[in-house]
Formats: structure tokens, C-alpha cells, sequence
């Protein structure tokens, strides 16, 4: 039980740590896309993220995913290594993405629990062409890392056509160096000669895993069952411990006739322990001997020359996990359950202060120190919980970065050049809030490509500039947070609204009535759409109004406002966080209320001349000539109370979209930040018609029940 | 993880058997001990509109909020003003935690198993389907809670209350 539980966090943070790093990849290819260049920092971070992917990846036993990672991983070894001039920008990305996407949605099957499945076959195929053309490009950069660095060659040799020549070669090598030889245990019948296959293998273990020369022995003993041939590089393993040296900075190489295939073999390496990075390519036979001489050639006189060019190389590697390693442990993850404890914890450190300070017992007492210590404690709870709420804050930066990619594929498919500016993405908003609104965002971002921006031709004729330009904006706003969408495209075309909602029976007034804004806002209505052609990414008709739907759920609210010709502005209204609400405190007998401040639109003090009551007894009230119904909140609640003269109480005018009432309380408490909690489930259960929207803990430790303005306003109409 | 394991079944057994007892009127309750979490004394309940009229409201308990129910006017006895007597018996079942209003708080007992006999079943057994089992300690006699039903069987007398209600429409 215990180690299921270890094995699940680790999955967890498995998950957590790749997505992240796969939303940094994305960042920077993006970025490196924009400029048409890809900086050092660049290729070095990528190398980076993708060599811990792989890694982890490797750990948690996903090989589909540790080997596309590698192959890339691959890739940009080469553009570190041998910094080519000319690099295909695009093309890149284009690739890095695509593994980027394959990724994720492998990501989502271990989310998901599934297996994970994913074939990286096509992919690492792309990868690996791409690798060859930017190695012919580069050909004479290309020196020093030969004796590192080839390409894989998965192709199956034609073995038949020289079986002398093996022979021959396994004969000669023998010869030609016979300290590296072991003899095999087992003696291979000739025939059998045909069919194998010489592979050399290049093995790195992990920085710091110490003993590599032991390690490499363990390679090595395990070889004997498989392989009949073998040498390696360095070959004084067991004897000599300097041997570590050399492998830790050059790789362990190996070489072997077996008659296992590629795929045999790379398994069989791969379950090396501690494997960092692993290079096995298959030795084509005709050039057995050359290849083998090249590559002794290569390794033993070039180690000297060689170790000048690693050294740099390690101490650039050093570098790096150091450096991002302490940027990462500044943040750490949490669970938010701990937070919520946090949050409650310090709400009932503020009441016990409130509590001591507050004492009856203290009344008429002569306390000068106690109340300056008093002070200071209030002090110091009241920064507390202004942190506690800070925690919970996030940057909308990762979601807003999210949305270079969509525009970037989009731009792509649809042929249309638009550039994505980004205001204010440090603006903070409450974790929970930032998972709703991601996909509303895609949306709108996705609709403003398709059916905002116009193609280049027709901007060209509009005489605007060709390529569109779609602003995503973040402020806030009081306790609210505004997130704007702009783009400089066509904007909205009143008529081909009207018609379309006209078609689709979806106007509720006479379109002379109905305001500019109120035939933009048609648009979120469901089942509107006036694409006449569905695309890939939008024009189902789904699109806007799950928008204004996943911004309500977290009590926001969308507006569009747009100029023909000159493009579309569509406001997103989101409250800072869920947890905390601006609430109007009021109280009625001795219950105590809280309304929330959003929708409240004015209190006032009535005169009894403007009190209007119908024959059913329905009180109503006329304010600046129109009519609002009354709620007596104590005949509703049934609160013993003095007041019921509305002369001496107080009337809140509150407002739920269209709909507006009156209620009438006691009197104001004052306003105040509240934290929401809910009602207990057994209370929720027993009532059923909820016009309680949770309740909420006062400063003296009193619960005061917030209001649901919108089923009290609903309450008025039946 | 052994240990673990061992702590649990030594916690399940010093809970085994032993009952809250608690007074309402003249008759003497007990509730099992592995469902009690706390006794508090009779704090300001605040009020929630359109509930039946033995849930009190909702109490703070420290930061948590839970609702407290009236044990005497859930079982239609007189309500009797609180006093310092007066005690809150926190209780949790299954995930759920409540307040249970009671008189007083009496002592903490152990009554074997084979002290509980089942309730007798009066005129049908409508009466006691609060009663799991009363109990005999010496001479005097506890009612065995069941809390289960104590939360549960209002809900379902609500239901059938309705259905009975649309059957009879």
C-alpha cells in the first residue's frame, strides 16, 4: 500500500514536472519561430528539457515517450554541437511541435491512466531525416563530433552477398587488436556467421552516478550471453580506475557482432541502469573494417584533442542544471486542499484575535501595552491573510502563452498572417479561475483568426496592414479582473446577425428595439453561427456560447463591441477569486446577511409616498419612475424583528441580469471582503429550493448567510 | 505498515463497546464513541430559514462550519431553553459532521454486547426507529442511538411523505 501510494505522487509529479516542461518547450520553439532565429539559450534549453523528459520518461517506464524525446533530443545535440548557420526555422518548430503535440496527448493517456501507446515511429523518422539534411548542410562543420555523433541507420543490411568478408573482418580483428578481444564462451558454428549483425554502441551514464568503469563492466558481462564479438573502448575497465574518467566524459563504446536485431539490441541497452544517453548504430558489413579502424583511429589518438573540447562541454553542462535547478526549487507545488486548511486556519486566527481583543472582560480597563500589543498582532494576522489569498494567485502569463501556439497553427492552415500582442500578462487571478477560462479564451482567440481577421488580400485592398493583429489584454479592474480579446479585423456585421438570429428564431424583441450591443451580444445565444462554411476550428455554432457559459460558471460576464471594418473587441469580466466575494453585510433581527456587493445598485432610505401596494397585498416601490417589486427579507426568512416600518429600515436595490427588486433589511453593516464557504451538506439536502448562496464568517466569528440575488430576484416573479 | 494496522484494530477495539451517554428528560442516550468527535457547550447557532424546525441552524467550529440539530425536538419532545448544561455533541458519519443538542453530557460507559438486547417493538416499531438496542448498566437503561438513522430517516420519511401526498391528489 505504501509503495502504490509513493509510486502515484511520483506519477503525479511525473506529470506535473512534464507538462510544464512541455509548456516551456513550447514557449521557447514559439518564441525562436518568431525571431527566425534559435538562440544558444534556446537549443541549450530544449536540449535540456528534452534530455529530463527523456529521463523521467525512461523512469516511469514510458518508452514511447523517452524515445521520441531522445530523438530529439538527438537533434538539438546536433544544432549545440555543431551550431549550423543555416537551420530551417520553421521546419523545426513545425517538427518540435508535432513531437510537442504527440506528447501531450501520450501525457493525457497517463493522466488518464491508459496505456500509453503512442507510436513515435513517423515521428522519429521526420526527426531523423531532418537531422540528415542539416548534417549534409553542415557537412564540414561536422569534424569533431563524427567520433560522437552519427546518424541511427535503422536499415537491415544485405548480409548475404559478402559472408566471406565476415569472416575475413572477424578474423582480422582479432589480429589487428588483440588486447581488446575476449574470446567468446560459446564458439559459433560458421554458418550461422550470416546472419549477424555489428553494432557499436556508445553509452554516457548519468553525471554523478559514480563507479562508470564498474558499470560498464555489468554492460560488458552482460554482453557475453548475447554477443559472440565484442571490443571496447576504454578497455582496462576493472583494472584501471581512471577509466571512469574517460567514460564519464567520452561514453563507454562498445562494439559486437551479435545476431540480435537493431531493436534487440537498443532494448538491451537501454535497460542499462543510470543510462544517460545511449548511441547504437549498426555497422554496415562491407565496411566492417573500415569503420572499425576509423573508429579506433578516431577514439585513441583523439582523446587528447578531444578532452579540451568535452571539458568546455561539461562545464557548460554543469552550468545549466545548476542554474535551472535553483530557479526551479524557488516554486514548489502544493496541494490546494493544504491551502484551503491554510485559508480556514488563519479565518479562525482572525476571530480568536478578535476574540482576546474584543473581551468583554477588558471593558473599562486602563491597557495602554495591552492594546499596543494588540495592534501589532492585528497587524500581523491582517498580512498573513492578505498572503494566504496571494498564494492562491496564479499569473495569467501560461495561459495567455498557450494561445501563441493556437494562433501560430492557425495562421498556418488558414494562410493568414496575424501576430499575437499580449498586455498584462502578470495580472493575477485565483487558481481555479485561470482552469475556466483557458478554453473560453482558445475560443475566442479561434474565432477571431477565422472569422475576425480578413485574408491578406482582402486587408491589402481594406488598406490595412497585411498582417492582422489580435491583442489579448489582462487588467484589473476593482476586484475584478478584465480580459480583453481584441482583434483588427472585419468586425461584426449587424444585418448578417439580425438575419441569422432571424433564421434561427433566436430574437426575443423587435430588432428596432434592440441595441447596438444587444445584437452583438446575440452572438453568445446557442446555436449561432453565421460562418457559412465550418472550418476545422470553428463555425459549429458551439463556440461562443460555451464561452459566456464557462465565464458564468465562475460568476463573470462577456460583452462584445465592435466596429465594422475596423475589428471586434470582446471583454471578459471574471472576478479575482471564487474563494472571496465583496460582500454587503446586513443585518435583519438577529440574523446577519450578506449580499454580494456585484450586484447591488444602490441602498437608500424610502419615503412611505412611494410605497405602492397591490390588492394582493404585494408591496412595490417606485424609484425614478419605474416600479420594483419588495422583499421583506424578515417576513421571508420568518427573523423576529423591530423594524418593519420601511421608515426606519433600509431598502438594497439589487440587480440579477434584467431582473431587479428591493430588499428590505434592518440596516447596513458595512462592506466587506468575505471568505465563501458553503452551507453543510446536510443543510444544502434538506433544503432544496436554495436561495442561500453559502454563508460566510464575520470578523466577531458570527456566520452571516450570503444571498443568491439570483433566485431571490427569481422568487419575485412567481 | 504492520504496526499500523495493529494501532487500528487496537483503536477499533478500545472503542468497541463503549457508549456516550447523555441525558434528554428523565432517559439517559447512548451514542457509539467511534462516532463522536468532540463535546462543545452550546455556542450562538445562527438560523437558516425553511428548515425543519429541530435543525437549530449552523454553528463555527473553528473555521469549519457544521449544523447542529435539536435531539429533544427531533424526537417531539418539549424544547427546553439551553443552559450551561446544555452540550453540543459533535458527531461525524460518514464524512458528514453535525451537532447534536442534548441536555447534558453524562459519562463515557461500557455495556457488552451481550448487555444490549433489541428494542421491543411497540405497536408496529414506528416509535423506535431511533433505538438500535437499549443497554443495561446495573439497575438504570440506556437507548442505543442509531445515528444512521438519526440523519437518514428523515429524508426518506420525505419521500415517502410526498409520494404518499401525490398518491392521495
Amino acid at each position: 500500500m505504501a509503495g502504490n501510494y509513493s509510486n502515484e505522487s511520483m506519477l503525479d509529479l511525473y506529470i506535473f514536472e512534464t507538462s510544464n516542461l512541455l509548456e516551456q518547450l513550447e514557449h521557447s520553439i514559439l518564441a525562436s519561430e518568431k525571431s527566425n532565429h534559435i538562440s544558444k539559450d534556446d537549443v541549450n534549453e530544449i536540449f535540456r528539457i528534452m534530455h529530463t523528459i527523456k529521463g523521467s520518461s525512461a523512469m516511469m517506464l514510458f518508452d514511447n515517450i523517452a524515445s521520441l524525446a531522445h530523438s530529439i533530443e538527438d537533434l538539438f545535440y546536433f544544432i549545440r554541437e555543431n551550431n549550423p548557420r543555416e537551420v530551417d526555422c520553421s521546419a523545426l518548430s513545425d517538427i518540435v511541435l508535432e513531437g510537442v503535440d504527440f506528447l501531450k496527448v501520450e501525457l493525457e493517456k497517463v493522466k488518464a491512466k491508459d496505456p500509453v501507446d503512442g507510436d513515435a515511429q513517423r515521428l522519429k523518422e521526420t526527426i531523423a531525416d531532418f537531422l540528415n539534411k542539416l548534417k549534409l548542410q553542415n557537412s564540414s562543420a561536422e569534424k569533431v563530433s563524427t567520433s560522437r555523433k552519427e546518424t541511427k541507420k535503422n536499415s537491415v543490411e544485405d548480409l548475404k552477398d559478402i559472408p566471406e568478408d565476415i569472416e575475413e573482418i572477424t578474423e582480422k580483428i582479432p589480429e589487428e587488436k588483440p588486447r581488446y578481444y575476449i574470446a567468446p564462451n560459446i564458439t559459433e558454428p560458421p554458418a550461422a556467421l550470416s546472419k549477424k549483425n555489428w553494432y557499436k554502441a556508445v553509452i554516457f551514464y548519468q553525471d554523478g552516478c559514480e563507479m562508470e568503469n564498474i558499470r560498464a563492466y555489468t554492460v560488458i558481462h552482460n554482453l557475453k550471453e548475447i554477443a559472440d564479438k565484442y571490443i571496447f573502448t576504454p578497455e582496462d575497465i576493472i583494472e584501471n580506475d581512471l577509466s571512469a574518467q574517460v567514460i564519464k566524459e567520452q561514453g563507454f563504446t562498445v562494439v559486437l557482432r551479435t545476431d540480435k536485431s537493431y531493436e534487440e539490441m537498443h532494448e538491451f541497452f537501454m535497460q542499462t541502469i543510470f543510462l544517460r544517453e545511449l548511441k547504437l548504430e549498426q555497422i554496415e558489413d562491407q565496411e566492417d573494417e573500415p569503420v572499425m579502424n576509423q573508429y579506433e583511429n578516431a577514439l585513441t589518438p583523439q582523446i587528447p584533442v578531444l578532452q579540451t573540447v568535452e571539458k568546455e562541454e561539461k562545464a557548460e553542462k554543469e552550468g545549466q542544471p545548476s542554474s535551472s535547478s535553483s530557479a526551479q526549487q524557488s516554486i514548489i507545488s502544493v496541494n490546494v486542499v493544504k491551502l484551503d486548511r491554510l485559508m480556514d486556519l488563519v479565518g479562525e486566527m482572525v476571530i480568536a484575535e478578535a476574540m482576546v481583543t474584543q473581551n468583554p472582560d477588558l471593558k473599562g480597563l486602563q491597557l495602554d501595552n495591552f492594546f499596543k500589543a494588540a495592534r501589532q498582532l492585528g497587524k500581523i494576522t491582517g498580512e498573513l491573510q492578505d498572503m494566504v489569498m496571494a498564494i492562491r494567485m496564479v499569473p495569467l502569463s501560461t495561459t495567455f502563452h498557450k494561445m501563441h501556439r493556437i494562433v501560430r497553427d492557425m495562421s498556418k492552415k488558414l494562410n493568414k498572417e496575424v501576430r499575437l500582442e499580449i498586455i498584462g500578462e502578470e495580472t493575477e487571478v485565483d487558481k481555479n479561475i485561470i482552469e475556466h477560462i483557458s478554453d473560453p479564451l482558445m475560443h475566442l482567440i479561434r474565432n477571431a483568426i477565422d472569422h475576425g481577421i480578413e485574408a491578406a488580400a482582402e486587408r491589402v485592398a481594406a488598406e490595412k496592414s497585411k498582417a492582422g493583429t489580435i491583442t489579448l489584454e489582462a487588467k484589473n479592474a476593482g476586484s475584478d479582473v478584465l480580459i480583453i480579446v481584441r482583434d483588427d479585423g472585419k468586425g461584426l456585421n449587424k444585418e448578417k446577425i439580425l438575419r441569422r438570429a432571424r433564421q434561427n428564431g433566436l430574437l426575443a424583441k423587435s430588432e428596432q428595439e434592440m441595441s447596438d450591443r444587444e445584437v452583438f451580444n446575440l452572438i453568445f445565444l446557442p446555436g449561432f453561427s453565421t460562418k457559412e462554411n465550418i472550418t476545422e476550428f470553428s463555425g459549429r455554432g458551439v463556440g461562443m456560447d460555451v464561452v459566456s457559459k464557462n465565464i458564468q460558471t465562475v460568476g463573470g460576464s462577456v460583452s462584445v463591441d465592435s466596429v465594422e471594418g475596423t475589428g471586434t473587441t470582446i471583454t471578459m469580466k471574471i472576478p479575482l477569486t471564487l474563494a472571496i466575494i465583496g460582500g454587503m453585510n446586513i443585518k435583519v433581527g438577529n440574523s446577519r446577511y450578506t449580499i454580494p456587493t456585484v450586484s447591488i445598485r444602490e441602498s437608500f432610505r424610502p419615503k412611505e409616498s412611494d410605497i405602492i401596494r397591490d390588492p394582493d397585498g404585494n408591496e412595490m416601490i417606485m424609484v425614478r419612475g419605474e416600479c420594483y417589486p419588495v422583499i421583506r427579507l424578515h417576513t421571508l426568512y420568518k427573523v423576529k424583528t423591530e423594524v418593519t416600518e420601511f421608515s426606519q429600515g433600509i431598502f438594497i436595490m439589487v440587480e440579477d441580469e434584467e431582473k431587479s427588486c428591493c430588499i428590505f433589511a434592518d440596516e447596513l453593516l458595512g462592506e466587506q471582503q468575505v471568505v465563501v464557504k458553503a452551507l453543510p451538506y446536510y443543510i444544502q439536502n434538506l433544503k432544496k429550493d436554495n436561495e442561500l448562496g453559502g454563508c460566510t464568517l464575520l470578523g466577531d466569528g458570527n456566520i452571516s448567510l450570503i444571498l443568491d440575488i439570483q433566485s431571490i430576484t427569481r422568487l419575485v416573479k412567481k | 505498515m504492520a504496526e499500523m494496522i495493529a494501532e487500528d484494530f487496537l483503536e477499533e477495539d478500545t472503542q468497541k463497546n463503549k457508549f456516550l451517554t447523555f441525558s434528554l428528560g428523565n432517559e439517559i442516550y447512548g451514542i457509539e464513541i467511534k462516532y463522536v468527535t468532540e463535546i462543545i457547550g452550546i455556542q450562538p447557532v445562527t438560523e437558516v430559514p425553511e428548515l425543519p424546525n429541530y435543525v437549530r441552524g449552523i454553528v463555527n467550529l473553528r473555521g469549519k462550519i457544521i449544523p447542529v440539530i435539536d435531539v429533544r425536538l427531533r424526537f417531539k419532545k418539549p424544547f427546553m431553553e439551553y443552559s450551561d448544561r446544555t452540550c453540543v455533541i459533535v458527531i461525524d458519519i460518514q464524512e458528514i459532521s453535525i451537532g447534536l443538542i442534548v441536555d447534558s453530557v453524562c459519562e463515557v460507559l461500557v455495556i457488552p454486547e451481550d448487555e444490549i438486547v433489541p428494542p421491543p417493538s411497540v405497536n408496529g416499531g414506528a416509535s423506535n426507529k431511533y433505538i438500535k438496542g437499549i443497554g443495561k448498566v446495573d439497575n438504570s437503561i440506556k437507548l442505543i442511538l442509531d445515528c444512521d438513522k438519526l440523519l437518514k430517516e428523515e429524508e426518506l420519511s420525505n419521500l415517502t411523505s410526498t409520494l404518499s401526498e401525490g398518491v392521495i391528489s
